[in-house]
């Protein structure tokens, strides 16, 4: 880790958002993480997609459970909320905070171990409830704040650092998340940013649980020959299938694209997303073409990327469970506290 | 792009702006760490290698390096550099002990016309290599302009004299004052083996208009007036005083005129203020005493009444200026006098050599201004050397320093029997500052204090003595904080590409988005492409070969970088790393070492 701030001095010229803000003010903390890690760069995705869509930083929740991955909400977006909750219960933690105000932009950042060891249960119960947040998987394939062992997404067959062989299948948290009924899994890669950023500010868009499956290679634990995470393996094994572009409300899409080569895909808030197919067999809009074609490719060893699988039309948690519209924030305190008097006549109705 | 060659010095040169913008390339950055050390007598050593007179020009320079310090494009103030270079000098211990000595005689003698800044520096560099040196000089001091013209104000007479004295007492050197070559001619049948010119630019240019010739007795030349002040010959000047011109002259003439009873002093320029020759801070300095700086107006005649001068009448000018700057169109819109007792003229100078017979071989130009060679300042005489204000034109003291650096491995060569052209060519080295996993032997931390504020004698005292100097310097204290500020540009950020797993970790972490993997293209394409805008072409592009994973290629803009050392600390694989860069720019006593024990190959 660097003992040193990230220097104040920043170019001149660096272009402004809507808002009148260089990306560096979508900065956080100076990393602690070993240098070259993927999630590092995950990092960098996150703050320049945030500065592409104009969001406030205050208009952002970060959560956490525990772990490398975890770690990273310090790292940016310096001014907004966060919550770092308990190994795994990150999510139970994003749908308390989603029921107080669902006017936040809500991105949990978690990583292999954190999701789908010790967290799984709520991993899955959150896609469940379409939870309306953005969940990344910062996914390197080892624990590495504990020095290197395996985690559920080792790949078999993979070998750890001093050699020994993983023997255990590994968790897919993309066809899980499909299968449980996600409305928007995507798959990228920390050291491609072109793709990672549009993915990233659908995610932050798509009204209901986003889940981005990140590989995140691990440079101290998991980079050697005979990873299957490492940079070099993830170049030579990464597909993409479907390209996604992310267009702001504001913009014309017919005027960028003929039609029929893409599949622009309307966002709640005007925005659309579209999608490029780059494998002509994929269709990310069938559920069970995706997960076959997902199950397909996995077994000839390829990482399949992008966004693979979008439904728009289904109810998130606040449509399902008609939960209050305004942030509890916004209601007034006799409102939200009507007083003793009327917890007592609601008490009577119970005796 | 091609990749970057990072072999040929000029790369990382170019990268450290200030010491490849000095025609002396001194080491500033190496000097300011010095300095940041508390290591003053060293740091006026690395200084006194390239630029032989530290203390004065850490008071005089024209500051080349200023304009180009990196600091001032990332910020807006460049590091105060000419002043760190004082500190040094004034803090320092005694360096007698340091400084080179006079071998016994090798037998070649050198001439050297003129005892200033250009000449001094000849001497400098052939003294300890066992030449004998002689030089003449018409006025009865030693030190040419810095003396005469430069004033005391601003360049005290003992700062003057003990950096002269270590280059004259080296031994074997003759100083003959009061001694003014009057014939070339003569010269040359003196036996000499080689004759430096360095007379400079003696000749201050006219204002022919209306009245010049009735009014001659309160009209003066500046770079003269300021001679007969420096050596008391004029005493005072009238009341109203105007300067004509707004060069450096012209500054010097109007400071030095509040000193002599002046009590309204008006520089008067043609142009607008972005024109102006003077330097920014000589110009803030004239402001601060109070001189009015006029623009727009263009001297038209002198009006005299009763056989005595009284005023100036001036063109009201109007210009319209394009988006590059330049003037496309100017108009005199109306006429305007003002009252004056006195004129000094600061309008430029020129060279002059009635003493140079024009059948010697040593051909002039349509100018009157000599023929030379830039490199070897050579002229079509053989064993004839020109080199500061004389050989082309006024420039100033850091350059005419260089020219005898330059001229002193000619005279070499040529005492030698060598060919005067076939030269050493720069050289570099580079080491690593690694110390630690995230230390290194620099201070990388970004500090971003504002330039530091000279202190000055107070308006009231500074006019009660002519020389009273102005600038009190940097205490050790204020140097602490202004050294900083330096971005040590000298720590390059050196890139193999075979070591590189394009995990962007250097390009998240750089402060100034100055780096970029992508895939190649041609130069002005690929600044399209690049993190931040990369509009300045002054500063190049570093490119890399293909990296190993994808044939993409690593592009570093040099403009902004901070030199922060982040890329090297947050890379996995060693592939940047920060190593200080030390040219090797040859001197007359490295081509007179013998091939074996060479510095740098």
């Amino acid at each position: 880790m660097s003992f040193m701030k990230k220097p104040s001095a920043r170019h001149p010229k660096l272009p402004v958002n809507e808002l009148g803000l260089t990306v560096r003010d979508y900065e956080g903390g100076m990393s602690t993480l070993c240098a070259g890690c993927g999630h590092d760069a995950i990092t960098g995705a996150i703050v320049e997609a945030a500065w592409g869509l104009s969001i406030p930083t205050h208009r952002f929740a970060k959560l956490s459970g525990i772990g490398c991955s975890s770690k990273t909400p310090a790292y940016f977006l310096r001014d907004s909320h966060g919550f770092n909750s308990c190994h795994g219960r990150m999510p139970s933690v994003a749908t308390g905070a989603n029921c107080a105000n669902r006017d936040l932009y809500y991105v949990g950042v978690s990583g292999d171990g954190d999701s789908l060891s010790i967290g799984m249960g709520q991993f899955t119960h959150a896609i469940r409830r379409n939870l309306n947040m953005t969940y990344i998987i910062e996914n390197n394939g080892v624990y590495g704040l504990t020095k290197g062992q395996f985690s559920a997404a080792a790949d078999k067959g993979s070998k750890a650092k001093k050699g020994e062989v993983n023997l255990q299948p590994a968790i897919d948290p993309c066809s899980t998340a499909i299968t449980l009924g996600a409305t928007f899994v995507a798959r990228s890669f920390s050291g491609d940013k072109d793709q990672l950023v549009p993915i990233l500010k659908a995610a932050f868009n798509h009204r209901g649980f986003a889940l981005v499956d990140i590989i995140s290679p691990c440079v101290t634990f998991n980079d050697h020959e005979g990873s299957t995470r490492s940079y070099k393996y993830s170049r030579e094994h990464f597909v993409p299938a479907i390209a996604a572009d992310f267009v702001p409300p504001a913009e014309d899409i017919k005027a960028k694209y003929e039609e029929g080569e893409a599949m622009p895909v309307q966002l709640h808030d005007g925005s659309h997303i579209v999608l490029r197919k780059l494998d002509k067999d994929y269709d990310p809009t069938d559920r069970v073409n995706a997960v076959s074609n997902l199950l397909e490719n996995n077994a000839a060893g390829e990482i399949t990327t992008g966004i693979l699988y979008l439904d728009e039309s289904q109810p998130d948690m606040h449509e399902v469970n008609n939960t209050a519209a305004t942030p509890l924030i916004d209601v007034p305190y006799s409102k939200l506290n009507p007083g003793n008097d009327t917890l007592r006549k609601i008490q009577s109705r119970y005796r | 792009m091609r990749p970057t060659d990072t072999s040929n010095p000029e790369y990382f040169h170019k990268v450290v702006d200030c010491q490849y913008a000095c025609p002396a390339h001194t080491d500033v950055p190496g000097y300011i760490r010095h300095i940041a050390q508390g290591e003053f007598t060293e740091a006026y050593m690395l200084n006194r290698k390239s630029n032989v007179f530290p203390g004065i020009l850490g008071r005089v320079c024209d500051r080349p390096c200023e304009p180009a310090c990196r600091r001032g494009r990332v910020e807006e103030k460049p590091v105060a550099i000419c002043r760190l270079k004082r500190v040094a000098a004034d803090n320092r211990d005694d360096v007698s002990a340091l400084l080179p000595k006079a071998p016994p005689s090798n037998g070649k003698k050198v001439a050297l016309v003129g005892a200033g800044c250009a000449s001094l520096a000849v001497a400098n560099d052939l003294l300890p290599l066992g030449y004998e040196c002689t030089i003449f000089e018409k006025l009865d001091v030693t030190g040419g302009l810095m003396r005469s013209n430069i004033p005391s104000f601003r360049l005290p007479a003992d700062v003057l004299d003990e950096e002269i004295d270590n280059i004259v007492n080296m031994g074997n050197c003759e100083v003959r004052l009061g001694d003014g070559v009057e014939s070339m001619q003569a010269l040359l049948e003196q036996n000499f083996d080689a004759v430096f010119v360095g007379t400079g630019a003696p000749r201050g240019k006219e204002l022919n208009i209306p009245g010049r010739q009735e009014a001659d007795a309160n009209i003066h030349i500046g770079i003269d007036w300021l001679e007969s002040v420096a050596f008391d010959h004029t005493e005072s000047i009238g009341k109203n005083v105007l300067i004509i011109g707004v060069g450096n002259t012209a500054m010097d003439c109007c400071r030095t005129s509040l000193r002599l009873g002046a009590d309204d002093v008006k520089v008067m320029a043609r142009k607008p203020r972005e024109f102006f020759k003077a330097s920014d801070w000589e110009l803030e300095d004239a402001e601060e005493e109070n001189v009015e700086i006029v623009i727009n107006h263009s001297p038209k005649a002198f009006v005299i009444e009763n056989g005595k001068l009284t005023g100036m009448t001036f063109e009201l000018m109007e210009y319209d200026i394009d988006a590059n700057g330049r003037i496309t169109e100017q108009r005199v819109t109306g006429e305007k006098t003002l009252p004056c007792d006195d004129v000094i003229l600061a309008i430029g100078q020129e060279n002059a050599f009635p003493w140079i017979e024009r059948d010697l071989g040593i051909e002039f130009d349509k100018w009157e201004v000599p023929v030379v060679d830039e490199k070897t300042h050579q002229s079509t005489r053989a064993g004839v050397f020109f080199g500061g204000d004389a050989a082309f034109g006024p420039k100033n003291i850091i350059w005419a320093v260089e020219h005898g650096h330059q001229a002193a491995i000619s005279i070499h060569k040529y005492c030698q029997g060598e060919d005067v052209s076939d030269r050493m060519p720069d050289g570099q080295n580079l080491a690593s500052t690694k110390m630690g996993i995230h230390e290194w032997s620099y201070s990388n931390d970004f500090d971003a204090a504002e330039r530091t504020i000279m202190p000055h004698v107070s308006l009231k005292e500074r006019f009660q003595k002519l020389n009273i100097e102005v600038e009190l310097g940097f205490s050790p204290e204020l140097a602490a904080e202004e050294v900083e500020r330096c971005l040590n540009c000298d720590i390059q950020t050196v890139f193999t590409d075979k070591l590189c797993i394009e995990c962007d970790a250097c390009i998240d972490i750089c402060p100034v988005d100055c780096l970029t993997i992508t895939h190649n293209g041609e130069e002005d394409e690929l600044r399209t492409r690049l993190s931040a805008p990369a509009d300045n072409h002054e500063q190049d592009l570093f490119v890399s070969g293909p990296l190993p994973q994808t044939g993409r290629v690593m592009v570093k803009d040099e403009d902004v970088c901070v030199h922060c050392g982040l890329c090297a600390e947050r890379c996995p694989t060693a592939a940047w790393d920060m190593q200080k860069f030390t040219l090797h720019h040859p001197h007359a006593r490295d081509e007179a070492t013998p091939p074996e024990q060479k510095e740098v190959a």
